[in-house]
């Protein structure tokens, strides 16, 4: 058993390095593409040479950024195979299509229009070369679209049924994985929260140089064009957090509790604007889980329920079980789970010694226990609780970061539009400093996603430990290091590469 | 909806598109080839600056279809994702490290302050061009000889030998058929080159390497090809799906469909003919002879591999869990949604074919880099 942990350990300790660095480079190009797509449009609909020049600027930019990002993105599509190959056949019916069509429908369009936006200028007309930078812009947008309805499904799948005679999960309706709600909200809030990190990326960069009183008018151009965006994608951004948080409410109720650090259900139950957690605090030991805080009372009904006296349940409730609230305990889920692994392993054995009446009893009977499968393969009730602290801390650092954002980028642009920007250096160095807030809101938040779903691979279905390859922990710590190393060393080159040439200015253009 | 027509006949047809697939990727790595080549075909700065920009135009679409590969495998055919992936893990994983060190080493070759130095970025690319694709075609071999995994009653696998898939490296097949890939990834090099390129001294060493590397293709490829006809290989029975040895598995599936060995046979003479022509006829667009050849060519073998109750991925540890494209695939749903949005290939392909037309109009030239602040 101890060698199983450190495997699935190791496994998802590669994964999530792998995923965390794929996502310090794609949502700035989710972002910027669209962005030099606008500075391009008002270059072809004026003919300013000027704009020219600073669509080149961000687009130089943007190609650092970009290959990096498929380079890391190559990865994560291979590891579900090689770290995660019994997730590869309990549901690559369902997960692979997403992929492929990601493939076929997004990176082609994004890899072919990608040459021409960089070397066509001089090649193609002008229309089709603005037509290309677009295309790239809808391209890599229509690739997160896909991943992130793979992504949705794995929060919440649906449109599925478990096949014993192959024992996967196979494809019953297609439109139900692809307008999952859960994956056409994902989409929204993190197509909207990577074009905020691309506007302050923008209006950071830009800043900097009004700081340094060099390239003034690229500089407030830029952060006309980049906040007017970023303010409102931000503001959809707002509206699509608080569709998430419905949404986690009705299908991932512990994530929502472990987001808010709820361990007993309440009516009318807060939001903690503030809070420190107790670090000792374990499910069902009675002890208040905060040592400060401060709470909004009836938020969290609000936001998960859309009604201020809903009850939430929390860790305990959803651990042990609430007889008043109709939730049955982890312990019968499992006790359940059990029974559905036992009779699929009878119906296997009697199909496999020809026994049709038999197979055909024990068919019926897991098909009773079925939907509870995947707690069957869990160990004690207390490994469906994911790490509190960690989606706690997570899921609240993003949420103060969002709404920071929102506010620098209204102050930015109010400033720039009346043209005294300059004066207000405080906000300069805030909206430099936020750049790399914005990647830490980012990262933040697909911890609270992916930790807070744990210990689910697939959410109720496919716990990670059943999920992982079969392989020797140490070959997995091998070649998690070889990665770590791996992207360290590119992610210094990238970032040293990129402020040489931010330094360098749009002069050069 | 979907019941008129069978599960098998949709297996068919991804096997078919997956083979498809990977010809167009063993055609694109051109790429690769090239990148080995930069020292061989450049003397100066400015003439590897101008190869690395005729190939950095278009390693992402070899990328990307490289990337469509694997997703093909795993929508159409997962249990090859799960098994093969998730057993040769090192072999694969291997693969994807000498991926990885391509994709940033074009943006960052030439860019000031980029960390290692232009040198250490010119590496990776050779690296790519050569252990990358020699591994891969030592995992595609791997089709042929097999891998040593064991497939339980609940489908899920592993393997058992605790060399994850670097045992494949021991045997002389896949060895084989990885140094073709390499040297066939040099032979379209240079012929890309020579085409795109309008630089007499660089097209003159391109045909000059272009001799070699097919002198020492050719034999590879024969030994492959004559390794391949001459196996006996595994077929299971339709009907009760059990795996057993074959006799010449793969020669008669040639003889029984003989339009797939005249696809075969059009394909190296096409491949044979583009070399004839820039060699001796020094005709520029013999490439795209040759490119044509190498996908026909390696569809028609990645096809046969799998087709005619054909095993196309045997087991060494336990014969019975080998995987077929029936065993391996998708549902019958999956196969059919995905072969409605399969019908985009042809769109994609047509987009492609106009992008790459347009841009590769003029050939290129040193002064065209020279003037191009954004070059590689």
């Amino acid at each position: 058993m101890e060698h199983i942990d450190m495997l699935v350990d190791w496994s998802r300790a590669q994964f999530a390095l792998t995923a965390l660095y794929h996502w310090l480079f794609v949502p700035l190009t989710l972002g910027l593409t669209f962005i030099v797509a606008i500075m391009e449009t008002i270059y072809v609909k004026t003919g300013d040479e000027w704009w020219k020049k600073t669509t080149k600027f961000w687009m130089t930019v943007l190609a650092i950024n970009f290959a990096i990002g498929l380079a890391t993105g190559i990865i994560m599509e291979f590891e579900f195979g090689t770290n995660w190959s019994n997730y590869s056949w309990i549901v690559g019916d369902i997960f692979g299509a997403p992929l492929a069509i990601e493939g076929l429908m997004a990176f082609f369009m994004e890899s072919t229009f990608f040459a021409v936006m960089f070397f066509g200028w001089d090649k193609v007309s002008k229309k089709m070369h603005l037509l290309s930078t677009w295309l790239v812009a809808i391209g890599s947008n229509l690739s997160a679209l896909w991943i992130l309805v793979a992504n949705g499904w794995m929060q919440h799948p649906m449109g599925m049924r478990f096949n014993p005679d192959t024992a996967r999960n196979e494809m019953q309706n297609f439109w139900d994985v692809l307008f999952n709600p859960n994956a056409v909200n994902k989409f929204l809030h993190t197509v909207s929260s990577s074009y905020v990190l691309a506007s302050l990326f923008v209006v950071g960069v830009s800043a900097w140089y009004l700081l340094k009183r060099r390239e003034v008018k690229f500089a407030k151009r830029s952060i006309i064009v980049a906040a007017s965006f970023g303010l409102l994608s931000s503001l959809y951004m707002l509206t699509t957090g608080d569709q998430s948080a419905y949404q986690v409410a009705h299908t991932q109720p512990m994530k929502l509790a472990a987001m808010e650090g709820l361990y007993k259900g309440e009516d009318r139950a807060g939001i903690i604007a503030f809070g420190i957690l107790d670090p000792d605090k374990k499910p069902g030991d009675g002890k208040d889980p905060f040592i400060v805080k401060l709470e909004i009372p009836g938020a969290l009904s609000f936001l998960g329920y859309h009604d201020l006296q809903a009850f939430v349940p929390g860790v305990d409730d959803l651990l042990y079980g609430n007889d008043k609230h109709h939730i049955a305990a982890i312990q019968q889920k499992i006790d359940e789970g059990k029974k559905a692994v036992a009779t699929l392993k009878a119906y296997k054995e009697a199909k496999k010694s020809g026994d049709k009446e038999r197979a055909k009893a024990a068919l019926e009977r897991f098909r009773a226990h079925e939907k509870y499968l995947g707690y069957g393969y869990l160990e004690k009730p207390e490994d469906a609780v994911p790490n509190i602290a960690l989606t706690f801390y997570s899921f609240h650092t993003m949420v103060g970061l969002g709404t920071w954002f929102l506010i620098l980028l209204i102050l930015t642009l109010y400033y720039t539009m009346i043209n005294e920007i300059e004066k207000k250096r405080w906000i300069l160095y805030a909206a430099l400093w936020s750049i790399p807030l914005a990647y830490v809101a980012h990262e933040m938040g697909w911890i609270v996603a992916e930790v807070g779903r744990q210990p689910w691979a697939i959410q109720d279905l496919l716990p990670v430990g059943m999920a992982a390859s079969n392989l020797a922990s140490t070959s997995v710590m091998i070649t998690f290091w070889l990665f770590a190393i791996l992207f360290t060393g590119l992610l210094i080159a990238e970032v040293k590469i990129m402020t040489t040439q931010i330094k360098n200015g749009p002069e050069e253009h | 909806m979907d019941t008129m027509i069978s599960t098998y006949t949709l297996q068919v047809y991804w096997w078919l598109l997956v083979s498809i697939i990977g010809g167009f990727f063993v055609m694109m790595t051109f790429v690769q080839g090239g990148q080995t080549l930069l020292y061989r075909l450049g003397k100066t700065e400015s003439e590897r600056d101008l190869i690395v920009n005729a190939m950095g135009r278009k390693w992402e679409l070899t990328f990307t279809t490289l990337v469509m590969f694997g997703g093909a495998l795993f929508a159409a055919f997962p249990l090859f994702y799960a098994v093969s992936f998730g057993g040769a893990y090192y072999l694969w994983m291997a693969i994807l490290f000498f991926f990885i060190i391509q994709a940033v080493s074009y943006e960052y070759r030439k860019k000031p302050n980029n960390l290692f130095g232009e040198r250490f970025y010119e590496w990776m690319l050779f690296l790519n061009g050569t252990v990358g694709i020699f591994l891969i075609g030592v995992a595609l071999g791997t089709l042929v000889t097999g891998g040593h995994f064991v497939r339980n009653d609940m489908n899920l696998s592993h393997w058992t030998t605790g060399s994850y898939g670097l045992e494949a490296l021991l045997h002389p097949f896949n060895l084989a058929f990885g140094l073709m890939l390499v040297f066939l990834s040099r032979v379209l090099g240079s012929l890309y080159i020579y085409y795109v390129i309008d630089d007499t001294e660089i097209q003159k060493r391109a045909l000059e390497t272009l001799k070699r590397n097919t002198l020492i293709f050719l034999p590879l490829f024969l030994f492959v090809a004559g390794y391949i006809l001459s196996q006996n290989g595994y077929r299971y029975d339709p009907k009760s799906h059990v795996v057993s040895a074959a006799t010449l598995q793969y020669l008669h599936n040639y003889l029984s469909y003989p339009a797939l060995l005249a696809i075969l046979v059009a394909g190296v003479v096409s491949l044979l003919w583009g070399i004839y022509l820039a060699l001796f006829k020094h005709k520029n667009n013999a490439f795209w002879y040759a490119a044509l050849g190498t996908v026909m060519t390696v569809t028609a073998i990645l096809f046969d591999l799998g087709i005619n109750y054909t095993v196309f991925y045997p087991s060494l540890s336990d014969l019975q869990s080998s995987l077929t494209i029936e065993n391996a695939s998708g549902s019958h749903y999956t196969l059919f949604v995905m072969s409605i949005v399969s019908l985009l290939v042809p769109i994609v392909l047509a987009y492609i074919y106009a992008v790459w037309r347009s841009m590769d109009k003029h050939k290129l030239t040193k002064k065209e880099i020279e003037s191009d602040p954004h070059h590689y």
